[in-house]
């Protein structure tokens, strides 16, 4: 005799919260045999923009906080990912149909990414950064600042887990917040990740996880004037273009779709995308 | 005549040795456009000075297609200290010739001789003194290592500093190994004509910097031709977005300096002579048509009778009139178009209930003049405060504590400049942080320097110009970014589905 099993009721993560689509929709995530796994929250415009709110909201706090603090706030969430190795493998295995080998070993490199990303909170600056040698009486430095709040949509390939997090940790190192529109048909480890955000020490509202149809939600993302910069990385089958033109009402900055074996690699570089370079002078007394 | 009145000092005219048109400058030779010639004119007489060629399609085809050739078969194949020394003496050139660029400019432009002569020209020389120095550098540009030139740079330059806004383009692009098609302004064309003179006597190779000439529509079709890599552009917020828009779904690398409407901030513990002369400085200095100008005065409430006071004394000596006169603070508004927004705008300021003041001068017969206008007791959502204006006109707002002075500063969807006054460092460092904008001025305004990265937040555009930041915007990485090839043990690769080609659009 087996155990009756206990199926987990999958919703979205805005603000710290787990709410159902105000939309009252979701739909149905099957494993790649077909098999029915879950009913997925399936967001609307209206989730989307309550997630650009709790984001805004949530970007004073968050870039505030020193980059030390922002390095372990990170850094724990690794610790709490590696404690979960063995459900992010099991929901991988179900929703990708990848060996078990497979899924261990996207789940290792999603965490060891993180840890990789974590370690760049307080050194990004002093690298991106610069101090300067004006021609003049003038103490003159550059540093990078977060660009405020950055709109994902996920890559949509093999890899959910490690497709999200390769998009959501550099944004969030700079100290940006994030509204991320998951992997549509495997968003399982999505969910996931987002219960471990709720228990690790990210404020509600730094991450915000929507599940549902990225062709629905991205273009509301996209123009919506509060968002500052577009990441497109797994918006490749999406009319992206349009998205682009879009984002360009607002002069948002934008990342194009990424595709193949090193998509969203690990680069200082994803990390600056997302960082607004402030140039502070200041006068030099002559003695 | 009182101690205020200076005799005129006219700077000669005599050092120009203009010509009475100019072509298209195309693959190292001046060309006949095949748009319609437009004249320019100086805005101080609304005399004409010389006919200025336009570029069509087809020029810009041509520009492009030489620009291209120069790429592949001369300046990519040039060493980085080769490529140095073209830069270095460009830079001597432009020194020798310094005086002649100066007076050119300010018949062109109507800003005054003595910002064209101490500011504009020495910076053009500078900037390109130092990206010189950067072309056998590249490795250390911060975008790895043996970093690789985009190809062929479009680049797009406003009025307001003519041939600083070529030079700030044009260094940075040359010293990364790209090859420029650059499009002055349309009132504004003659000292990038001579500039092209310069690079004949740089003995530059040919095809390596292009200068068209025209409106908007030659503007337009320079960055939407499929050829270019990159896109640099200096100008309005407006057309930043449809520029923004042009090259969505393109693998151009974009660059925009946009608009801005600086918050100046002045705490009452500021010191007061040098904060009015950093106002002044920031707002008035080359008639106010700056994109980082200080054009919103914030003062701190209980200092806010005395500040404006001392303005107004302080403005009233500022002499406005010929800009080729030594003695001229004020020159004239570039065009009638821009004195018609600076114009419209100051009257819906009346009409919003700001109280206008403006100095007393005599305005000449001829030109294009505004004077020097303060509005007080504006709120933060009158039109003055709010959209840019790029004229001699200043919005006073006041604040009581260093938290409304950050709030009022960062509501404004640009992000391009701000001032802070204050005696007490530890503020200004605080104040500093929390401000939304690319470059912060601390008990000084309107600086500009090579070595400094400049530009905006949010809607003032993105990308630096100066220093490193400004070099690395004009290279790539020499492989796809990959820090840790080993850590890189992705599953198997999606589809892979390709971009577009620079210059295509993905069909819909």
């Amino acid at each position: 005799m087996t155990r009756l099993t206990i199926p987990k009721t999958y919703k979205l993560y805005i603000s710290g919260k787990f709410p159902r689509s105000e939309s009252g929709r979701v739909y149905e995530v099957v494993s790649n045999k077909g098999d029915f796994l879950a009913n997925a929250a399936k967001a609307s415009r209206k989730d989307a923009r309550e997630a650009v709110v709790a984001a805004r909201a949530a970007v004073s706090g968050w870039s505030g906080a020193t980059g030390y603090n922002r390095g372990q706030v990170l850094y724990r969430i690794a610790e709490l990912l590696e404690g979960r190795r063995i459900q992010f493998i099991d929901e991988i295995v179900r929703s990708e149909g990848v060996s078990a080998q497979a899924a261990a070993a996207q789940v290792d490199e999603a965490i060891d990414r993180w840890v990789w990303y974590a370690g760049w909170a307080d050194k990004y600056v002093q690298v991106a950064g610069n101090a300067n040698a004006v021609s003049g009486p003038f103490f003159n430095i550059s540093v990078p600042e977060p660009t405020g709040v950055v709109a994902i949509i996920a890559p949509q390939g093999s890899g959910s887990l490690l497709g999200l997090i390769s998009a959501v940790a550099p944004a969030l190192v700079a100290g940006n917040t994030v509204v991320v529109v998951a992997h549509e048909t495997a968003p399982l480890a999505a969910i996931s990740l987002s219960e471990v955000l709720a228990t690790s020490d990210v404020p509600g509202g730094v991450v915000n996880i929507l599940t549902g149809s990225p062709a629905e939600i991205a273009p509301w993302l996209a123009s919506h004037a509060d968002v500052n910069a577009l990441d497109l990385v797994g918006a490749e089958h999406l009319d992206w273009v349009e998205l682009q033109i879009s984002a360009a009402d607002t002069l948002k900055r934008v990342l194009p779709p990424e595709s193949g074996a090193d998509a969203a690699a690990p680069a200082l570089a994803r990390i600056v995308a997302f960082t607004e370079t402030k140039t502070v002078w200041h006068t030099k007394a002559v003695l | 005549m009182n101690f205020l009145d200076y005799a005129p000092a006219p700077e000669s005219q005599a050092i120009l040795n203009l010509k009475s048109e100019y072509g298209l400058f195309i693959d190292g030779d001046f060309t006949p456009g095949r748009g319609k010639a437009f004249q320019t004119i100086s805005p101080a007489t609304e005399k004409q000075i010389a006919m200025i060629s336009s570029a069509d399609a087809a020029d810009v085809d041509r520009a492009v297609a030489a620009a291209r050739r120069a790429y592949d078969r001369t300046w990519s194949r040039l060493s980085g200290s080769d490529r140095g020394k073209y830069l270095f003496r460009i830079a001597r050139l432009v020194q020798e010739r310094a005086r002649e660029l100066a007076v050119a400019e300010s018949l062109d432009n109507g800003k005054p001789i003595k910002e064209t002569r101490d500011v504009d020209v020495p910076l053009v020389a500078a900037w390109f003194f130092y990206y010189a120095g950067w072309a056998d550098k590249l490795d250390h540009a911060g975008v790895g290592p043996n970093p690789a030139a985009l190809g062929v740079a479009a680049q797009v330059i406003p009025w307001n500093f003519p041939l600083l806004m070529l030079a700030w383009k044009i260094a940075p692009a040359l010293a990364a190994g790209n090859t420029v098609v650059l499009k002055p302004a349309e009132t504004t064309s003659l000292t990038a004509m001579l500039f092209a003179e310069i690079l004949q006597q740089a003995d530059l190779p040919a095809g390596v910097v292009n200068i068209i000439t025209g409106a908007g529509d030659t503007g337009s079709a320079l960055v939407n031709h499929p050829d270019v890599n990159k896109v640099a552009f200096t100008g309005s917020t407006a057309v930043g977005r449809a520029i923004a828009r042009a090259v969505a779904g393109t693998d151009k690398k974009l660059t925009l300096e946009l608009g801005g409407k600086g918050a100046n901030i002045v705490f009452d513990d500021a010191p007061i002579d040098q904060a009015i002369e950093g106002i002044v400085r920031g707002v008035f200095f080359n008639q106010g048509h700056v994109c980082c100008a200080g054009s919103r005065l914030l003062v701190q409430e209980s200092i806010h009778d005395e500040v404006i006071d001392r303005l107004k004394q302080r403005l009233s000596t500022l002499r406005l009139g010929d800009p080729l006169d030594k003695n001229t603070d004020i020159g004239a508004i570039n065009s009638a178009a821009q004195l018609a927004r600076i114009t419209e705008l100051s009257d819906i300021g009346d009409q919003e209930g700001a109280e206008r003041w403006s100095a007393d001068c005599a305005i000449p017969e001829d030109g294009f003049w505004f004077t020097p206008t303060i509005f007080t007791n504006v709120s933060t959502s009158h039109r003055i405060a709010r959209e840019e204006v790029f004229g001699p006109v200043l919005s006073v707002l006041t604040f009581r504590t260093p938290a409304e002075a950050i709030a009022k500063a960062n509501n404004t969807p640009y992000g391009l400049s701000a001032g802070i006054w204050s005696d007490k460092g530890s503020r200004i460092l605080a104040v500093a942080d929390k401000l939304r904008a690319g470059v912060i001025w601390a008990n000084t305004f309107n600086q500009f320097d090579p070595a400094s990265p400049f530009g905006g937040y949010k809607e003032s555009g993105f990308g630096r110009e100066g220093g490193r930041h400004g070099l690395a915007a004009y290279l790539k990485p020499s492989v796809r970014p990959s820090v840790r090839a080993a850590l890189n043990a992705s599953p198997e690769p999606a589809a892979s589905v390709k971009k577009p080609a620079a210059g295509k659009k993905a069909t819909k």
